[in-house]
C-alpha cells in the first residue's frame, strides 16, 4: 500500500481520537456498505473550534484523513474550517492514492456536517454547503 | 506490542521458492540452456530434461504425460482451457456454466465470451461457498458446451464437490473444466477420480517461481490453440519451453506430493488459528470448516475495515490478505463473501491467512495474539458498536 509517511504517521498515532461528550455539533457522514463512517464532535466557543475530537470506520486513509483533518480545524474559528477543501487534506498528508481521495472528501464533509449540526443546535439559519451529493463510494468529487 | 521475525500467512497469494526447487532448475540455466526443439545433443539434453519433467507432472495429478501442457501462468491455463473449448464447441452449443466466486481470470474470461455470443449462467453458493447443485443441474441442458467451477476457492477456501459437478456435466454432454490453481499441492488432485477434461494449476502457488503453469487437456479433448506459432507442445502451444521453470514446478509438485500427509499437520494449525480468531466477540468464519484448503482461515470481524488491519498486521510483522474493498481499485468488497450472503459490511472486515508446512503453532498463536489486540485496537476508534449498529442511522 502506497502511502506517505504523513498518513502512515497518522494512521497509527491518529490525533484527537475520541468523543466530547455534550459536543456543540457532531457530523456523521459516509456509511458502512462503502466501507467508511466518520463521527466527528466538535467543542465551540465564541466561534472558535476549541476541540475536536472523530470516530472513523475505514481503511487507513479513512482513519489519516479523519486525523489530520482535526488537526487542521482545532483552534480555528468555523468560518475558517469551512474553508478547509478536501485538496488541502490530501497536501497537509503529502498526497494520497488516487483512489483513496474519497477518504478526503469524507473529512470534509465531516466537518461540515458537525458545523451545519452546530448552527442548527445554535439556531443560527445559515446552510452549510456539502462538496458533493452524490452517493458514490468512491466520490473524489471534480465530476 | 512488540516487534518480532515476520510471520508469513499469505500463501494463497504466492509462495516462497524452495531451496530445493531452485537447486532443480539450477543446471537448466548453466549446462541445460538448449532447445529442447534442437536435434543436436545441447537440444536433446535439454529435451529429456522436459520429458522427465512432463513425466513426473503427469504422476502426480494421474494423467498421461501427452496430456499435460505448460503455459505461462494459472490465468493463461484458464483463459485457455475455456475460450479454447468455446471455439470448439459443437453447433448449438453455446452456453457456458460457472460459479459466482470464480477466480477473475474465470470470471472474466466467461465475461468476455459473452461479448461473443456465448451465455454465460453464473451459479450460486451457499453460506458456506458450496454450489447450488440444484440450479446447476436446472441449468445444465443439450446447449452447455463447458461447465468451468474452481476445484477450491482463492478466498475462503471451499472445496467443491466437483467429482459430482463432472458427472452431470459428462451426463449433458458438457466438457468440464477445473481451476485448480489453488488446491494442487495443498490436497490430493487427480484428475481421473474428479473425472474433469481440463484441469489448470499453477507454480507459485505451491513452491515453484512466478512464470509458469499448466493445463491438463484429457486425450481427445478438442481445444482451439490459445497462442499460435511453432510445434512446441505437440502443437498446441507454441513457444519455446521454459525448461528452468518447467524443471521448477516438476520438483516442486513432486515435493508437495510427498508432504501431502504433513498437510494435516497444517489443517491442524488452521483450526487453531480459526478457533483463536472466532473467539474474538462479533467475528464470523467465511466458508466451510471442513470443506476447505487445510491451510486456509477467512475470518470477518463486525464494526472494523480490512485494510485498516492488514496495515496494522503488517506494522507488526504479520503479511495476510482482505477481502475489503479498500484493497482494491474497484472499492468492491469480495464477490466471493457477498456471493456467500455475507453483508457487505462484514465483508469491508474479512481477514484471509493462508498456513503452509513453513508456519509454526507459535506463528499461530503470534497471529491471534495481534488480531486481537489489533480488532480492539481499530474497534476502539470506530463510530459502529453493537449499540450503535443498531440504530442504523449512518448513510450520508
Amino acid at each position: 500500500m502506497a502511502y506517505s509517511a504523513k498518513v502512515m504517521d497518522h494512521f497509527t498515532n491518529p490525533r484527537n481520537v475520541g468523543e466530547i461528550e455534550n459536543a456543540d455539533g457532531v457530523g456523521t457522514v459516509g456509511n458502512a456498505k462503502c466501507g467508511d463512517i466518520m463521527q466527528m464532535f466538535i467543542k465551540v466557543e465564541n466561534n472558535i473550534i476549541t476541540d475536536v475530537k472523530f470516530k472513523t470506520f475505514g481503511c487507513g486513509a479513512a482513519i489519516a484523513t479523519s486525523s489530520m483533518a482535526t488537526e487542521l480545524i482545532k483552534g480555528k474559528s468555523i468560518d475558517d474550517a469551512l474553508k478547509l477543501t478536501n485538496s488541502a487534506v490530501v497536501e497537509a498528508l503529502e498526497g494520497l492514492p488516487p483512489v483513496k481521495v474519497h477518504c478526503s472528501v469524507l473529512a470534509e464533509e465531516a466537518i461540515k456536517s458537525a458545523i451545519a449540526d452546530y448552527y442548527k443546535k445554535q439556531g443560527i439559519d445559515k446552510e452549510v454547503e456539502m462538496p458533493c451529493d452524490c452517493h458514490d463510494c468512491a466520490c473524489g468529487v471534480e465530476h | 506490542m512488540e516487534k518480532e521475525k515476520r510471520i508469513y500467512a499469505d500463501n494463497a497469494a504466492t509462495t516462497p521458492v524452495l531451496p530445493e526447487v531452485v537447486e532443480a532448475m539450477l543446471p537448466c540455466f548453466t549446462e541445460l540452456w538448449g532447445n529442447p526443439s534442437s536435434l543436436h545433443a545441447d537440444g536433446q539434453a535439454a529435451a529429456e530434461k522436459l520429458i522427465a519433467a512432463r513425466a513426473t507432472i503427469a504422476n502426480v495429478i494421474g494423467a498421461a504425460p501427452s496430456e499435460i501442457y505448460f503455459t505461462s501462468c494459472g490465468s493463461e491455463s484458464d483463459n485457455w482451457a475455456i475460450k479454447g473449448a468455446a471455439a470448439m464447441a459443437k453447433n448449438g452449443r453455446n452456453k457456458i456454466i460457472t460459479s459466482k466466486i470464480e477466480h477473475p481470470a474465470v470470471m472474466n474470461t466467461c465475461k468476455s465470451l459473452e461479448k461473443d455470443g456465448f451465455t454465460v449462467a453464473y451459479i450460486g453458493v451457499d453460506e458456506k461457498g458450496i454450489l447450488d447443485m440444484n440450479e446447476l443441474s436446472s441449468e445444465l441442458d443439450e446447449t452447455t458446451a463447458i461447465v468451468a467451477i474452481m476445484l477450491a476457492n482463492n478466498e475462503i477456501g471451499t472445496i467443491q464437490p466437483i467429482k459430482e459437478i463432472a458427472k452431470l456435466a459428462k451426463e449433458a454432454g458438457a466438457l468440464m473444466f477445473t481451476d485448480a490453481v489453488q488446491a494442487v499441492g495443498s490436497i490430493k488432485v487427480d484428475v481421473k477420480e474428479l473425472g474433469v477434461d481440463m484441469l489448470a494449476f499453477s507454480g507459485h502457488k505451491l513452491g515453484a517461481p512466478k512464470g509458469i503453469g499448466a493445463l491438463y487437456i484429457k486425450k481427445g479433448t478438442r481445444v482451439k490453440n490459445l497462442i499460435n506459432g511453432g510445434a512446441q507442445e505437440n502443437g498446441k502451444r507454441a513457444g519455446t519451453e521454459n525448461l528452468p521453470y518447467i524443471v521448477g514446478l516438476a520438483k516442486a509438485l513432486e515435493i508437495a506430493d510427498q508432504k501431502l500427509p504433513d498437510m494435516e499437520r497444517v489443517r491442524a494449525m488452521r483450526n487453531r488459528l480459526i478457533d483463536g480468531l472466532t473467539k474474538i466477540p462479533y467475528s464470523k468464519l467465511n466458508g466451510d470448516r471442513d470443506m476447505r484448503l487445510p491451510g486456509n482461515a477467512n475470518v470477518s470481524f463486525a464494526f472494523i475495515e480490512g485494510e485498516s488491519m492488514l496495515l496494522w498486521l503488517d506494522i507488526m510483522g504479520i503479511s495476510a490478505s482482505t477481502g475489503s474493498a479498500c484493497s482494491s481499485k474497484s472499492l468492491e468488497p469480495s464477490h466471493v463473501l457477498l456471493a456467500t450472503g455475507l453483508p457487505i459490511e462484514m465483508a469491508h472486515g474479512s481477514l484471509r491467512f493462508s498456513l503452509s508446512h513453513m508456519n509454526t503453532e507459535d506463528e499461530v498463536d503470534r497471529i491471534i495474539e495481534v488480531v486481537t489486540e489489533v480488532v480492539a485496537k481499530l474497534r476502539a476508534m470506530s463510530p459502529l458498536s453493537a449499540e450503535a449498529q443498531n440504530e442504523a442511522v449512518y448513510v450520508k
